[in-house]
């Protein structure tokens, strides 16, 4: 959108208008993400800059609050359990979500719509009701303050990511190919692994991503079915923010932006590898 | 393949069979199979997400409470006309139920109940439940009436046989700002004490705000991000796509970072003169504090699908309609900008669901002036323990919900949903 060359006064300040007007929505989208990683180093207890930060002062920035982070034992304990819970919740979504997708997309599916708005419903309800609800019924059948449980119910948070992921992926998907697999002789799950998986892989990893950054990061069930000894990251944030607000939080979430940094990357790889797969693929 | 079409007209294939029910049966295999991959997932869901849900919801409209622990007094009063103060059997009946209670110390879940909805009725359980203990033999309606001043109240009795149902409506009589009045018909609560259809109404509002803002702030860069050269606009997409997958409560609390009246914002201001030290502007721990942060969180999810539909708007119509003599302005209107309404709708009602229902960002930078519908509903579930009425709640908000969701599948369609 270059500015043509036959533009008056009028159309050259209206485009550099336009091109500030973005710029201050891009930095109202960014800023408060990157204001947070100098803030972490800060030696004060504060959540703002002091005048040494702004000086740039070396003894106004330290490490404490990430050796803060790491030498207490709640948060290391969150660390873990988030993993726990994120990794086994990811792996179920996973498996469940990639064979429910792959029947979704057979045309001869009887009441596709009807199973794909169940199986979608997770992420369309809201989550304190999910919460509530799911904090009566899992009372009832002892798997409150359980990992079980609350794996479970991340686990059912995550499908609907990777069942439209793969789903998406399967939609480009040429189905000769399984068919000239089975002819040239290969059982269905040969034909599964060899021909099928590397094609939707990049749409499985994806989901799979977008389960684990679900799981990762929800706290509303959290709340209402984790006991002491399954408290997650986002949890422990969350009674940081309202008991004893000090700046380990600005370490924690620092480092958990450079955990979506990364994640992100890993996103926009498979993107490109996905198009370069469906480029060889023929049709 | 041996296909013989000599038998009768029938095509038949290669094992003997006609071939249509040969061709039915791979059909019927293709959907079992289909089904059975399907299946896992599907019982799973409705075990661990749907039956829990169902399961909150009815517990809006349960109320065994009164008929369970006091069924003796419940079956007494069912022939009860209500005009006038009922006979003696009941007040037997009565102090049965309350001894029985009292021993097995469940009447207190009774007084619970009944308090709901009227207040005062605790107190007089629980302490009728203890003097009832010294009551050994009748005629009791005189001794009942002494007990608690409440119990020479008609309306007491009333409020104990309504009750004595199974089933009630009284939560989302609740909900709704109504109560029964003394002789039993529906009214609506005082002025003063309406506070669901102002949270209702607040949680509506502020959401279509945020809505507002939101097509607003994404409009402008959307349109940026769909028309520059492909090199640079996925650079920039990072700018929407980072706070995308940032942790929801990273993002919040850099807020409160930011906003707090020590917060950045603030000693911007100051610096700059806009505001004396003294009187910094408060923008935490109310609704400007919820709407500023629910705007940032939920700006991707409007740029994301504004952005696809713009991607695919040639920009040769805008151009045509400059070289046929429209001014940049009527062109941008009247040709480009009815080309992005299903973005616009699909954003918007993706936004406006998001917001309706949402719970931690309100709750830990709302304050008492920015909190939504989610919030009472946590509030009755961990507070106040009163689940009936946060079930009521939450499944009004579910049916708003769904209703927004069946039209976001009306305008965009589920399978069209793209994440990333």
């Amino acid at each position: 959108m270059a500015l043509p060359s036959y533009a008056g006064p009028i159309e050259t300040s209206w485009y550099y208008a336009f091109r500030l007007i973005c710029a201050c929505i891009f930095i109202f989208l960014i800023t408060p993400i990157l204001i947070i990683i100098p803030l972490s180093f800060n030696v004060e207890p504060y959540f703002t800059f002091t005048q040494g930060m702004l000086s740039f002062d070396a003894d106004a920035y330290s490490l404490r609050w990430y050796e803060d982070f790491l030498s207490n034992t709640q948060w290391t304990h969150s660390v873990k359990n988030s993993f726990i819970i994120a990794i086994a919740s990811t792996i179920l979504a996973t498996i469940l979500g990639t064979l429910a997708a792959l029947g979704l997309s057979n045309s001869n599916m009887p009441y596709r719509s009807l199973a794909m708005g169940l199986l979608i419903s997770p992420m369309i309800v809201p989550l304190i009701i999910s919460a509530a609800g799911m904090y009566f019924f899992y009372s009832n059948i002892g798997l409150s303050q359980t990992f079980l449980g609350i794996i479970l119910a991340h686990t059912t948070l995550g499908t609907p990511f990777v069942v439209i992921t793969v789903t998406a992926t399967l939609v480009g998907f040429d189905h000769s190919l399984t068919r000239a697999s089975a002819n040239l002789g290969a059982n269905p799950t040969t034909t599964f692994f060899k021909v099928m998986m590397p094609l939707i892989l990049p749409g499985v990893i994806s989901g799979a991503l977008f389960a684990f950054i679900t799981s990762f990061d929800e706290v509303v069930v959290v709340l209402f079915l984790a006991g002491f000894d399954q408290r997650t990251i986002p949890r422990q944030m969350w009674s940081g923010i309202r008991e004893q607000i000090s700046p380990t939080i600005l370490a924690v979430a620092t480092i958990l932006v450079m955990i979506s940094i990364a994640l992100l990357a890993t996103l926009e790889l498979l993107r490109r590898r996905s198009e370069r797969m469906r480029g060889m693929s023929p049709g | 393949m041996a296909v013989d079409t000599a038998n009768n007209g029938v095509v038949l294939a290669a094992d003997g069979r006609p071939l249509k029910e040969s061709l039915n049966r791979a059909l019927r295999k293709n959907r079992m199979r289909a089904l059975m991959l399907v299946a896992p997932l599907l019982i799973f869901v409705l075990f661990a997400f749907l039956i829990p849900i169902i399961d909150m919801t009815f517990r809006s409209v349960d109320n065994w409470h009164v008929g369970t622990l006091m069924p003796k007094t419940s079956a007494a009063l069912a022939n009860w006309d209500g005009k006038d103060f009922p006979e003696e059997p009941v007040y037997a009946a009565l102090v049965a139920d309350l001894q029985a209670g009292a021993k097995s110390r469940e009447i207190g879940k009774v007084g619970t109940r009944l308090n709901y909805e009227k207040s005062g009725l605790r107190s007089m359980i629980t302490s009728s439940a203890r003097k009832s203990k010294r009551l050994k033999e009748g005629p009791y309606k005189a001794k009942v009436m002494k007990m608690h001043k409440k119990w020479r109240d008609l309306e007491t009795w009333h409020v104990i046989k309504r009750n004595a149902a199974p089933y009630t409506i009284g939560y989302y009589l609740n909900a709704m700002d109504m109560k029964y009045d003394k002789t039993g018909e529906i009214v609506m609560q005082p002025e003063n004490r309406r506070i669901y259809g102002k949270l209702f109404g607040r949680t509506f509002a502020i959401s279509m705000a945020i809505t507002i803002i939101c097509v607003v702030l994404a409009y402008p860069i959307s349109y940026l991000l769909a028309t520059l050269p492909l090199r640079y606009s996925n650079l920039l997409m990072i700018f929407v796509l980072l706070p995308f997958w940032t942790s929801l409560l990273v993002r919040t609390t850099a807020w409160i970072a930011m906003l707090q009246s020590q917060g950045v914002l603030n000693d911007l201001f100051v610096f700059f003169g806009l505001v004396d030290d003294a009187n910094r502007l408060q923008l935490i721990h109310n609704l400007t504090g919820t709407i500023i942060a629910m705007t940032h969180i939920l700006l991707p999810f409007m740029v994301l699908p504004l952005y696809s539909v713009m991607k695919t708007i040639p920009p040769t119509y805008m151009r045509a309609a400059l070289s046929l003599g429209a001014n940049p302005f009527v062109a941008f209107v009247r040709v480009y900008m009815p080309q992005t309404l299903s973005g616009i709708g699909a954003g918007s009602v993706l936004v406006f669901i998001l917001s309706i229902g949402y719970y931690i960002t309100p709750a830990l930078v709302g304050g008492t002036g920015g909190t939504l519908i989610s919030n009472q509903i946590a509030y009755h579930m961990q507070s106040s323990l009163n689940w009936g009425l946060a079930g009521a709640l939450g499944a009004m908000l579910l049916a708003s919900v769904l209703a927004l969701y069946f039209l976001y599948n009306k305008i965009v369609g589920i399978d069209n949903m793209r994440l990333g």
